[in-house]
């Protein structure tokens, strides 16, 4: 069962990502964003995390996308010419083959990864454990996010505001 | 065949490939900035399959705070996005080019 829900997630994973490059109006890649998000908050399911699932669903298929999607149709953002020099576009595509050679020899070489799970300790992955590490352990960081996400809504209002003449 | 680690390891080297073609490859800003997101959702994947081989809930606590990162680098991000098509009016990568020399 696991091993169907894996296949089932990875393939529509990769696919939905891959279109999401190569489609060439912004919109429909921002909907095959959702997919591939929905598909790795199955992921985390499977990973006994269902606290990060319902935040990947919640913040990234939620928030993040209907931002990107508003400024999408705010903008009325259409596809645009995207002349790339041959050149320049196989280069890229030598280096993603580049980057993907490396994942691969690096989880091929690591041996000792390649044993089973382990047998999850009680209340892994629970929102009551991942919440009192939260606020014990890593307190600290907790804080700082906090100011880091103050920073960002105070970045963002003093981009976006209109200039005014001297 | 079960799944192990390594399955998911090399998914989520597939996905941050993925990413890496469209920042690359694409000349439409939003475009690459969904390739980024992209990117960042590959290596949670990694951090969320390593917690759970290591059967420690520290991994997934760090996903949280990307996400938290995440949502603060999207709303900049649309911020300067915005900004830059008041200016130049357009969302192609030349516009962004003043900087260049």
């Amino acid at each position: 069962m696991e091993t169907v829900l894996f296949i089932l997630f990875a393939l529509g994973s990769i696919i939905s990502a891959i279109l999401v490059i190569t489609t060439p109006a912004p919109i429909n890649s921002a909907l095959y964003l959702v997919v591939t998000f929905f598909c790795l908050a199955g992921f985390y399911v499977l990973l006994a995390a269902p606290l990060l699932a319902a935040l990947q669903i919640i913040v990234y298929a939620g928030a993040v996308l209907v931002l990107i999607i508003f400024v999408i149709m705010l903008l009325n953002l259409q596809k645009i010419e995207e002349k790339t020099a041959p050149a320049w576009k196989s280069l890229g595509i030598i280096i993603t083959l580049l980057f993907l050679g490396m994942g691969f020899m690096i989880v091929a070489m690591s041996t000792s990864l390649l044993g089973p799970m382990m047998q999850t300790p009680a209340g892994f992955g629970k929102v009551a454990t991942i919440g009192e590490l939260l606020f014990t352990k890593y307190l600290y960081p907790f804080e700082v996010v906090s100011v880091l996400l103050l920073l960002a809504i105070i970045g963002a209002v003093a981009l976006i505001r209109k200039q005014e003449p001297e | 065949m079960t799944i192990q680690l390594s399955h998911y390891l090399l998914l989520s080297a597939v996905l941050f490939s993925i990413g890496v073609a469209g920042v690359l490859t694409r000349k439409n800003l939003i475009v690459i900035f969904m390739a980024l997101e992209l990117m960042m959702n590959a290596v949670n994947l990694s951090f969320v399959a390593l917690a759970r081989y290591m059967g420690d809930s520290a991994g997934q606590v760090i996903v949280f705070f990307v996400i938290c990162v995440a949502a603060a680098e999207v709303a900049v991000g649309l911020a300067i996005l915005i900004a830059l098509w008041r200016h130049k009016g357009s969302m192609h990568t030349d516009a962004l080019a003043v900087m260049k020399w």
